[in-house]
């Protein structure tokens, strides 16, 4: 901090001052307020004051009143259709520090010196006596210590310091594993020769008979591995917790049942027609929509329009989930499916392309 | 500096007021300056002064919601869990109770509704850090728009710009903490923004998240962020801020008395601290009212984050609206070739243009100052409308981000409006562009006829509202020269500098790259200046006079010799 | 809108109970009776028998209801989206026009045309009868259903989102529950349907037990400004927030009144 009050002879350098074609005719004479020259003014401001950090003070209680008095929790108390003890204790915190904050700013405008002061500028750069001082400090140091004349040493620290990122960067190599292929399955691949993935509702975990889905029907799928994990050979551990976080981010999957009509099947990643992989008009595409993954079921039965609530990107279910408005880059992927052998829903295989929103290495084929 | 305190009201006391503990307390000042030296660092700061002006307190609102942060945040952290372990609910909210959900999401249930005040809190902690990040948007608005940033506080401006970014990073951490569907969903779209990057996309989703999505550990990682890394860099920059504020002393508005060579205005103590200090517990105040009355981030209604589920108008807290806008309007624009994907539909509006507009703010100053040649200290503020391209160009901004903000509100905007998003996103589609060219065409003019609005004020004076009709039948306005402090005010102002021409340039000497430089900035300082109004000279100023007297003086005898007699107008 | 729903289903019931105990000639009569309403109100668009009627374009004017069902007729009749005030993307809630008489004449007439789902009895929606434990269960599963079926549409607190095109998808709150169960069992406008094999009429009622339980519950937490999310809480941190502490900026940095006086003449 420098010194305010030092009177510079030119304080802003010489090089600015405003030069107007009236001239300054200065601060104006100060004008006192009604409370400055009216006693009887002056004592009410007074109370006024007071009576608002009195007024504060009985918020406090009021809080502290509300808070030993409203219950929340199993049995919460309830006024006019609102939580009791949020609003009371908010209403009455907020008045609380509201009346200290008015009273005491009624206190700065009414009654505390309101002469207004003037203080003199300096410029933000230091003298130019104090500059020469503060290099010559500088080159003195850096003579002394002899870095410019011995590039040997400095080269090597430079290089050695430099060095010392390296340990920094690879030190955050263990905050997670690589991706490899695991962007590329998911777990409706793990169905068994015998006994291929039953599509189950999800929340309620049963598995789809074909034959009971009406036309117009949408169902917000998940594998039933997820809940059923023995049938399928697979370690109950690896569909809990975040395994089961992890799976429904990619497994989520919506059937639409549509006139068999309506579907114009498309091409697989083989350039194979899509034909068989609908049972009756009934189709099933991934949940997460292929912008940045948000799960989206937002379908119009009308159009099979399948809108997301993210961003808006809309797919065609009728048409092998292409893309027919907004931000979305690639088709919805479709998994083909078929019925097991009591006529519930199954999946064929895994999907043949990563589900979620576009990466790097992530290939691309046309329906 | 010292004020006659004689005339002040007498409840002041007409000598300074010792507290009773005088003794005691001058005996531990006197300890604590033996040691620490308080004397010499107090003796300039304590009746420090500071100008008076409503957009001055602007920035204050952001320190002392910052303040409410600290401290919400505090009680927050005595009870919140931030872990993924999945749990079962059985807390106090019945419709979830046996729910299987993080520890993260089950102990902000518990903080709603097992602990007493804790949903309060929540609340104020979030409509806190609304506040923060929105008094830190106008905050800046004011500082840009009257100039305030030029040296020699470019640094300062810089340091708020940062501020803003971590505000805002500091804001979708703490979004993200309870882990529910809604912040889970900004979650999952910010893996797939990591996963839009070039080449380390997939890498960089799997480092972050400790795995794949969304793997357990993303909750604790942002927890370190939101509470230690973020709110440290936050502290030490407006530490600095701060420092540099009191260094440069704060600008003031031109008038009577108030130079570019002083700062008028009140002490440190008492006003200004009796000012701030209370504005500190009106803003804790409002706050605690935000969040007693107003319903944010209902978790128990939307429900713990579920990979699989999805929930309408799912939108970013608004300070990240404008890029959620950006990322609905862009059209599905992605690269496919030799077997690799570039996502510009997610790279444009969320890897480049949040980077490159902070970037074009943190540079406004030295792109105007390179421009304008103006290399000169300055602590008057200017009118917006006395630099009005610097202003259009804000508001051209402005426009940009508000446009591309309710893009992000499109489908709540559809359903009010009645109107489609389909449509709405076309028009947006557009809009973005257009928007802030003609913002600023109009601003720009805007600023201008304002300009010459003041010119009219100062030569001609007033309009008085009086109407005199002559004895020919014609009508004139009685027009009353505007007080001197007034004028003086309008005045007080610099010419714009006069660009260079392109002969002057030449004959400077410089060749080649410089040369072609140096008449881009010339013919920019050109663009810059073009149709200022420039304040009248002595000579304009004394003609006007002259003429507004005489003109006047005709106008006073019609009303005494015609019909309609007026007293004089009293003002 | 609630109390008219109330009003309706209650009296729907007391007027449709006997004439379903009754014999088939009151049945008969029934149908009757909706014909002659369905050939005045409804033909134009939907034609005489409720085959549908084409455009010139090719599209429909207004669908064919030979398939639709008397729970169709209920829910659309009954919440006043039938008969439609002009052509439209989709028909808005309005008031009723039909009573529940004619109400029920249509949707008997209707369900004579063909097949369809019947308007659904009241065990199928009513948690009446059921303990405090096993309603609460219920409630919870029912809000995890909602969850993973409906709130991508109708938003997490059913105030309703939009769709494609100017579509959106409406407000289910403080809906009467017979005509949420009739809307997912039929699918109305654009809405796909959640017929008995897609979500089981159990787990209907738990849905539907959910969103009474919601419309029970005190708002916790303060106003709730329309329960539309971030977008409306970021509208109050601006208005509420930034505008009211601006106006408070403004109060303090405003000069006070100043008095003509001076100190010595007011002391003399």
């Amino acid at each position: 901090m420098t010194d305010a009050h030092d009177t510079h002879s030119d304080p802003h350098g010489g090089e600015l001052a405003v030069t107007g074609p009236i001239p300054d005719p200065g601060l104006p004479e100060h004008q006192w307020r009604p409370t400055d020259v009216d006693p009887a003014k002056e004592k009410r401001a007074e109370r006024q004051v007071a009576t608002l950090f009195g007024l504060s003070a009985v918020c406090t209680i009021l809080f502290l009143v509300a808070y030993f008095t409203f219950d929340i929790g199993d049995d919460w108390d309830v006024v006019a259709g609102f939580g009791a003890s949020t609003m009371a204790l908010g209403f009455t915190l907020g008045l609380a520090l509201m009346l200290i904050g008015v009273g005491v700013i009624h206190w700065a405008r009414k009654l505390m010196a309101d002469h207004e002061i003037v203080e003199l500028r300096h410029p933000a750069r230091s003298s130019d006596e104090d500059r020469e001082v503060a290099v010559q400090a500088i080159t003195d140091g850096l003579t002394e210590s002899g870095i410019g004349r011995r590039p040997l040493i400095r080269n090597s620290l430079l290089g050695a310091v430099g060095l010392l990122g390296l340990p920094a960067v690879v030190l955050l190599r263990d905050l997670g594993p690589l991706p490899g292929d695991k962007l590329y399955h998911t777990i409706w691949g793990k169905g068994l020769e015998d006994k291929p993935m039953r599509i189950v509702r999800d929340g309620i975990w049963t598995p789809i008979l074909a034959s009971d889905l009406e036309i117009g029907d949408l169902v917000n799928c998940q594998p039933d591995a997820l809940h059923n994990p023995e049938r399928y050979d697979i370690d109950p551990l690896e569909v809990e917790g975040v395994n089961l976080q992890i799976h429904k981010s990619k497994a989520s999957l919506i059937l639409l049942r549509m006139n068999p009509g309506d579907i114009i099947p498309g091409k697989d990643a083989k350039g194979e027609s899509r034909q068989n992989w609908s049972v009756d008009g009934i189709v099933a595409y991934s949940k997460i929509c292929t912008h940045v993954g948000c799960p989206i079921s937002l379908n119009e039965r009308t159009t099979h329009h399948l809108l997301c609530p993210c961003h808006q990107s809309t797919f065609d279910l009728a048409d092998s989930g292409k893309v027919v408005f907004g931000p979305a880059g690639r088709p919805l992927p479709q998994l083909p499916i078929a019925v097991d052998d009591e006529g519930y829903l199954v999946a064929q295989s895994d999907f043949d392309e990563p589900v979620g929103p576009s990466f790097w290495e992530r290939d691309y084929y046309e329906r | 500096m010292s004020v006659d305190v004689s005339k002040v009201a007498s409840t002041n006391g007409m000598t300074p007021a010792t507290a009773k503990g005088g003794k005691a307390a001058g005996a531990i000042a006197t300890w604590a300056d033996e040691r620490l030296g308080l004397g010499t660092a107090m003796k300039k700061n304590i009746r420090k002064v500071f100008p008076d002006h409503w957009s001055f307190m602007l920035g204050e609102i952001a320190l002392w919601s910052f303040v409410v942060l600290l401290l919400t945040g505090v009680f927050l952290t005595l009870w919140f869990d931030p872990s993924m372990t999945e749990i079962q609910y059985n807390g106090a909210y019945d419709p979830l109770r046996g729910v299987h959900m993080s520890s993260a999401f089950a102990s902000t249930m518990d903080i709603s509704f097992d602990v007493r005040g804790g949903l309060l809190m929540r609340q104020m902690h979030h409509w806190a850090a609304h506040v923060f990040i929105a008094s830190m948007m106008i905050h800046m608005l004011r500082v840009y728009l009257t100039g305030a940033f030029r040296k020699p506080r470019e640094l300062n401006w810089v340091i708020g710009c940062l501020l803003l970014l971590l505000g805002t990073l500091e804001g979708f951490t703490g979004y993200s903490l309870p882990d529910d569907l809604l912040s889970g969903t900004g979650v999952r779209a910010a893996d797939g923004f990591m996963k839009a990057s070039p080449v380390v996309g997939s890498y960089m989703s799997f480092f972050v998240f400790g795995g794949e999505f969304p793997g357990d550990s993303i909750i604790p990682r942002f927890y370190a962020v939101h509470i230690l890394l973020i709110p440290g860099l936050l502290l030490a920059l407006i530490a600095a801020h701060m420092l540099l504020l009191v260094y440069h002393k704060h600008t003031q508005w031109a008038g009577p008395g108030r130079t570019e060579g002083n700062v008028v205005g009140y002490p440190m103590l008492p006003v200004y601290a009796a000012k701030a200090g209370g504005f500190f517990f009106i803003v804790f105040g409002t706050i605690a009212m935000l969040g007693g009355l107003f319903s944010i981030n209902a978790v128990w209604k939307i429900g713990p984050y579920d990979p699989s589920k999805v929930t309408a108008g799912s939108q970013p807290d608004w300070y990240m609206g404008w890029p959620d806008g950006l990322l609905r309007i862009i059209p599905a624009w992605e690269t496919h070739i030799w077997g690799i994907t570039l996502s510009w539909n997610v790279m444009l509006p969320i890897l480049v243009m949040p980077p490159l507009l902070l970037m074009l703010l943190m540079a406004l100053p030295f792109i105007e100052s390179w421009i304008t040649g103006d290399k000169r200290e300055h602590h008057l503020l200017q009118r917006p409308r006395n630099a009005p391209t610097r202003t259009a160009v804000m508001v051209a901004l402005m426009t940009f981000y508000g446009l591309s903000w309710a893009a992000g509100g499109n489908d709540i905007i559809a359903i009010k409006l009645h109107l489609s998003i389909n449509q709405i996103t076309y028009f947006m589609r557009g809009a973005v562009f257009i928007g802030p060219v003609i913002a600023f065409i109009i601003t720009r003019r805007w600023c201008i006829s304002l300009q010459r609005h003041d010119e009219g004020k100062l030569l001609h004076g007033y309009e008085t509202g009086v109407l005199v009709r002559s004895p020919e039948g014609g009508y004139a306005e009685k027009h009353l020269p505007i007080p001197e402090s007034k004028a003086y005010t309008l005045t007080a102002r610099d010419d714009d500098p006069r660009p260079e021409t392109a002969e002057e340039i030449e004959a400077s000497g410089v060749t080649g790259r410089r040369l072609r430089l140096r008449k881009l900035r010339a013919r920019l300082a050109t663009v810059f200046f073009a149709d200022n109004v420039q304040k009248p000279t002595v000579e304009e100023l004394h003609e006007a006079q002259h003429h507004a007297e005489h003109e006047l003086h005709e106008l006073e005898s019609q009303i005494s010799a015609g019909p309609n007699r007026h007293g004089p107008a009293e003002h | 809108m609630l109390v008219c729903g109330l009003l309706l289903t209650g009296g729907l019931y007391a007027a449709l109970a006997p004439a379903q105990a009754d014999t088939d000639q009151s049945q008969a009569e029934l149908v009757k009776d909706g014909r002659e309403l369905f050939l005045v109100g409804c033909a134009f668009c939907h034609g005489q028998n409720g085959e549908g009627v084409l455009t010139q374009g090719g599209s429909q004017y207004g669908p064919a209801l030979t398939d639709v069902g008397a729970a169709a007729v209920d829910f659309q009749v009954g919440t006043g989206r039938m008969p439609m005030a002009q052509p439209g993307a989709q028909a808005p809630r309005k008031e009723v026009v039909y009573t529940k008489e004619e109400t029920a004449a249509l949707a008997a007439f209707v369900a004579s045309l063909g097949t369809g789902p019947a308007i659904p009895d009241k065990e199928l929606y009513s948690t009446a009868g059921m303990s405090e434990e096993e309603v609460q269960e219920l409630v919870t599963r029912g809000g995890q259903i909602f969850l993973a079926n409906c709130t991508a549409c109708h938003n997490f607190e059913g105030s309703g989102g939009a769709m494609p095109r100017g579509g959106y998808a409406p407000k289910i709150r403080g809906v009467d529950s017979k005509h949420i169960y009739e809307a997912m069992l039929t699918g109305p406008q654009s809405m796909d349907t959640f017929s008995d094999g897609n979500i089981p009429p159990e787990d209907k009622k738990a849905v539907i037990a959910y969103l009474n339980k919601l419309d029970e519950s005190p708002s916790y937490a303060g106003f709730t400004l329309g329960s539309l999310g971030p977008v409306s809480e970021g509208i109050i941190a601006w208005v509420g927030g930034i505008g009211l502490l601006i106006g408070f900026a403004v109060w303090i940095a405003a000069h006070t009144t100043r008095s003509s006086k001076k100190k010595d003449e007011a002391a003399a």
